[in-house]
């Protein structure tokens, strides 16, 4: 037999016994290195795989609504649900792409072009296929869970702004925070792909608004699946807060403005609270909310208008002769504008300079004028003149006083500051000496100086109140948390509150004469309020020379910029309103426009507690009233009667208040799943319905609308202001004025 | 040859162990495989171990020395097997490993290759007649291991061709290699390591082997592997996590936790003690296999256990070494641990043979 060998042949033992060593030795190397992983790294391998298995799945928190000053909602959050696609838990995705693409309400070749793109990612990764997906289209998902175990639904809040951009620029809107924003210690708190406030009040309140996210910690197997829960923290939802906004004044606002570029804000002057806000061209929030198209988010930054800018804090516009009540403050305490009186003949030299007088332009001049008709009929030369006598320190040491080139500290985000100019100022900017011309200029208003509609507003609402000048804040002070206040005062640095002294008989001067701007003898007389102690300022601010506008043949892009100033009542207002309106030539149009939102206002006023139509006018600053009773200035004869009042009501069309829900105010959402009105499938109109009525145990804020007639004063009825005899020698009929400044 | 064969002479501690560690197989198999597609592959296994008794048995019966006769034909019907392989194999993962039959049959040819190089060294050094190895000798068994090594490369399946190689060191060490030769040979495969580094083995092969120094280098590449193993052994700490419950092996973060990689699955739950107590009882088999090899009859009896003995200590060795991060990923399975028919039923056939050779020692 081959292969048999001696049975002699024996291997030595000792070769056996060596292999039996060596056996023993690698067991034993396979022992310390078990003991090495098992004994000595034990603690680190637990670690290791407890990292592996748990994961944190966030919990994100919703963001605080944000409500008007009676609690009416205004923005909101809803719940929206997005539809993703998991390859690997198809059965036959390719046969099941018909019926996904009927039920989503998509094109098959769309959704496999959506497929297509997300072809090389692992096969479990979720693909997004439609956000915001309709009612339907998540019951079609649900009725199909067994035929189609890829889809998935994952809930999630996002905002519902008004639509239409209703109050776009104030309340702002929500983004994913940028890399710039992660490097800023404010946003210390934020990762990569959260949503923060990226404008507005979103951004400025972020801090209250954000809630802080929860998580769950899930057991997770290698492929992200969830194999079971193991605790919960759960989010804070954000706090909701309250604006100082009146939803009915800013409806009236956004009415006024229209679609005319420019900006309006309505005040309270006795306090700062915003109660209106609007800046032109708008834009909407709500295209933010779901992330927003790229194509949508380059128009609105290449957009000429720039529809992102909040004109009514952002832009800065020479301020025209809206400030000569600053100027007139200015010659009134410095004692020289009482006693001044100019012979206005449509322009006069100064510095060896011929500066004309609006007036000019119509062939008339003013004649005398002093300083009550220098204002209503805003005499060009009287403020000449009051500036060469003044000179320019004394010019920018009351502009200064009254806020302009500063901040004024509004609580929304990058407030511009405006330039108020100055010898120092062109020295420091310019390397320049100041031309004693440029001082006759800046005397109209025109020139270096530049103002934002929120400093103006502050500056002339705070002469009529006497020099008590209010920060404007859109957010109650009350509203913001005791821990954060000390960062919301360091936030927004600015003029803020200030007390300016100013002798009460220099305020009626100027109060009354601003008054007389909306009767037929101002320069705003079709702005005229019947029954209402409107006073107010025009201004119409040249933004290129004529001598340029002419060689280019004009064009509606160089129109003058439109101001009007206007506050009610004249002295002490409850509500001050300036409205810019870019290339509206004449400020007596934007009067009109103005006039609106206070008669809204004084409307509301009046319904609100069915009162008399009944006034007061204070002589006295409201926070240096005296206990004795001034004498009070009364202009106004003629008795209302209710018959014109009815009239009146119905010539304005008032919005709803507060008590009787704004209907009208449920059309400022629409559906955000659809896109049309029809919101029958939606619960969004539900919601917004139940939560318009006035909340119990709100206290309407009270104004001087609303005091009880006084039996000793009731004899005259201030609200029907008569205009006065024209002041002026011109002899002009009021119908044949066409313009004003 | 008359046979007087008689099982009271059938080895039954050797069987006590083999047993023993196939329960434990099964039970891991069915803890690892429990929350995964791969869920009753424990019952596959209990089937295969159950061909593997029928079949050891059966081989117990068959007299050693027909095998040692038959093997040359054996030898030229597995080179064929394997040349087969590389043209009509299936291509899994990359490598023609298998060969399907009929009836949802396939096997994989490389494991039966092993055993029949056993046999074949063991009647090549028998042969040879005790004396001292000529350097001839030597070349040619090492071209007898070369040639089926050389077609299980080019599968390309290297952990499998690397376990032919023991059966060489072993056959050639107690064939009676002199120290001086043996000495040479070191030099040489350890020169001939870097052509071959550069010229035989594959990006993906390199990378393997060197991954498992630096596991952390790329978590989520080659180094993944390693890294969950290690992560599955270490968290098992001295007692484990308990069956079924080792987040490693029930997560999926651990590759294949029913084949290669069931030590790590086993340490994970079951801790070192487990880990030392199955370790106890591979040394208590292998050193009754040894045993078995002493007092066999013959000079073939004792190439042929021993040769055994090479192949499960090496795959042992490069299989934990592999879990616990001491030796490169290279798939080689743990015998009696791992889930396979192809595994199973080489371990069972090696022990019908090594029964076979127990139960001859008092025959002539």
């Amino acid at each position: 037999m081959a292969g048999t060998a001696n049975k002699d042949d024996k291997i030595p033992s000792i070769k056996l016994t060596a292999i039996q060593y060596v056996i023993a030795l690698i067991l034993v190397i396979l022992v310390s290195g078990l003991w090495r992983l098992q004994v000595l790294g034990a603690q680190n391998y637990r670690a290791l795989a407890q990292a592996n298995r748990i994961r944190k799945v966030p919990i994100l928190a919703p963001r605080g609504k944000i409500f008007d000053r009676y609690g009416r909602l205004i923005v909101d959050n809803y719940p929206s649900v997005t539809c993703f696609l998991v390859p690997e838990q198809a059965h036959d995705l390719d046969s099941d792409i018909p019926l996904i693409a009927e039920g989503l309400h998509m094109q098959p070749d769309q959704l496999r072009a959506v497929l297509l793109r997300y072809r090389h990612q692992p096969k479990y990764q979720p693909i997004p296929l439609q956000q915001d997906i309709t009612p339907d289209e998540q019951a079609f998902i649900a009725a199909h869970a067994n035929e189609l175990p890829e889809l998935e639904t994952i809930e999630e809040q996002r905002r519902l702004y008004p639509s239409n951009g209703f109050a776009a620029h104030l309340i702002g809107y929500v983004g994913e925070v940028s890399e710039d924003m992660l490097d800023d210690p404010r946003y210390a708190f934020y990762q990569p792909g959260d949503v923060v406030g990226r404008s507005g009040v979103e951004e400025s309140y972020d801090p209250i608004l954000r809630g802080q996210d929860g998580s769950r910690d899930v057991i997770v197997d290698s492929h992200g699946r969830e194999l079971g829960a193991l605790g919960i923290e759960p989010a804070v939802p954000g706090k909701s807060i309250r604006l100082t906004i009146d939803l009915d004044i800013q409806k009236a606002a956004e009415d006024a403005m229209g679609q005319r570029e420019g900006a309006l804000v309505a005040i309270d002057p006795r306090t700062g609270e915003v109660l209106a806000m609007v800046s032109r061209p708008t834009f909407d929030p709500n295209d933010f909310a779901i992330r927003i198209h790229r194509k949508q988010w380059d128009a609105l930054l290449t957009n000429p208008e720039n529809p992102l800018m909040n004109k009514a804090i952002q832009a800065q516009l020479a301020p025209g002769s809206t400030f000569k009540i600053i100027e007139a403050i200015a010659g009134l305490q410095d004692g020289i504008a009482q006693t001044l009186k100019v012979d206005c003949h449509g322009g006069a030299v100064f510095y060896g300079r011929y500066f004309k007088c609006w007036i000019t332009a119509r062939h008339q001049s003013h004649g005398i004028t002093d300083i009550s008709k220098g204002i209503y009929q805003s005499c060009d030369v009287f403020f000449y003149t009051l500036a060469e006598k003044l000179g320019i320190d004394k010019i920018a040491y009351w502009g200064h006083r009254f806020g302009l080139g500063e901040k004024t500290g509004i609580d929304l985000p990058n407030e511009a500051t405006g330039i108020m100019p100055s010898p120092e100022w062109k020295m420091r900017n310019y390397h320049q000496k100041w031309f004693a011309g440029e001082t006759i200029s800046v005397g109209i208003g025109q020139g270096a100086i530049a103002v934002t509609p929120i400093q103006l507003i502050r500056a002339i609402a705070g002469i009529g109140s006497g020099g008590v000048l209010k920060r404007p804040h859109v957010v109650f002070p009350s509203e913001i948390p005791p821990d954060l206040t000390g960062y919301y005062q360091s936030q927004f640095p600015g003029s803020g509150d200030q007390v300016i002294a100013i002798d009460p008989a220099n305020w009626e001067i100027v109060t009354d004469a601003m008054a007389q701007v909306t009767t037929f003898a101002g320069t705003a007389g079709m702005a005229h309020l019947d029954g209402i102690d409107f006073a107010g300022k025009t201004g119409s601010a040249q933004i290129v020379s004529n001598a340029y506008k002419a060689s280019v043949g004009g064009g509606a892009k160089l129109n003058d910029t439109a101001w009007f100033v206007g506050m009610t009542p004249r002295r002490n207002p409850e509500i001050a309103v300036v409205l810019m309106w870019q290339n509206g030539s004449e400020g007596y149009l934007s009067a009109r426009l103005a006039a609106r939102v206070i008669a809204a206002y004084v409307d509301k006023q009046r319904r609100e507690a069915d009162n008399l139509p009944q006034v007061v006018n204070a002589t006295k600053p409201a926070e240096a009233n005296p206990p004795t009773a001034v004498p009070t200035v009364q202009q106004n004869k003629a008795a209302p009667t209710t018959g014109a009042k009815q009239k009146e009501a119905g010539r304005l069309q008032p919005n709803a208040t507060a008590n009787q829900p704004a209907t009208a105010m449920a059309a400022l959402w629409t559906s955000p799943a659809n896109g049309t009105n029809d919101t029958s499938g939606t619960q969004i109109p539900k919601r917004v319905a139940s939560l318009f009525p006035l909340p119990a145990g709100t206290t309407l804020h009270a104004g001087t609308f609303l005091l009880p007639p006084d039996p000793a004063k009731s004899t005259a009825h201030p609200l029907r202001t008569k205009p006065p005899a024209v002041a002026g020698s011109h002899g002009r009929s009021p119908s044949r004025r066409k313009s004003g400044t | 040859m008359r046979r007087f064969l008689s099982y009271r002479d059938f080895d039954w501690t050797l069987l006590v162990f083999v047993l023993a560690l196939s329960v434990i197989s099964v039970l891991e198999i069915y803890s690892a495989t429990l929350h995964t597609k791969f869920v009753h592959f424990d019952e596959k296994q209990i089937l295969w171990l159950a061909g593997g008794f029928v079949s050891m048995f059966v081989l117990s019966l068959i007299d050693y020395h027909i095998l040692l006769d038959i093997a040359v034909w054996a030898y030229g019907i597995c080179l064929l097997s394997l040349a087969a392989v590389l043209v009509v194999g299936t291509k899994v993962l990359g490598a023609r490993r298998w060969i399907h039959l009929p009836g949802g049959i396939h096997f994989q040819p490389s494991e039966w290759v092993k055993l029949i190089l056993i046999v074949v060294l063991a009647r090549y050094f028998t042969n040879l007649g005790g004396r001292e190895l000529t350097w001839k000798d030597i070349f040619k068994a090492m071209a007898i291991v070369g040639v089926p090594m050389l077609l299980v490369l080019k599968q390309p399946d290297l952990g499998t061709a690397l376990t032919y190689a023991p059966v060489l060191l072993v056959g050639l060490f107690l064939g009676g290699i002199r120290f001086r030769q043996a000495a040479i040979l070191f030099l040489a495969a350890s020169l001939a390591i870097v052509p071959a580094w550069y010229k035989v083995l594959k990006p993906y092969q390199k990378q393997r082997l060197t991954s498992f120094l630096q596991p952390d280098n790329d978590p989520r590449g080659s180094g993944y592997q390693i890294r969950q193993s290690l992560i599955a052994v270490g968290s098992g700490g001295i007692w484990g996590q308990g069956a079924e419950r080792g987040s490693q092996t029930q997560g999926d973060f651990l590759p294949i936790p029913y084949t290669d990689f069931i030590f790590a699955a086993f340490c994970e739950e079951h801790g070192l003690a487990g880990a030392i107590f199955v370790l106890l009882l591979y040394f208590l088999l292998l050193m009754r296999l040894v045993q078995n090899a002493q007092t066999a009859a013959d000079l073939p009896g004792t190439l042929i256990i021993m040769g055994v003995v090479a192949v499960l200590i090496f795959q042992i060795a490069v299989n934990v070494g592999m879990v616990i991060g001491l030796m490169p990923v290279t798939g080689i399975p743990l015998p009696l641990m791992s889930y396979g028919g192809s595994s199973v039923l080489f371990a069972f056939l090696a022990f019908g043979i090594v029964m076979n050779i127990r139960m001859s020692r008092f025959v002539n």
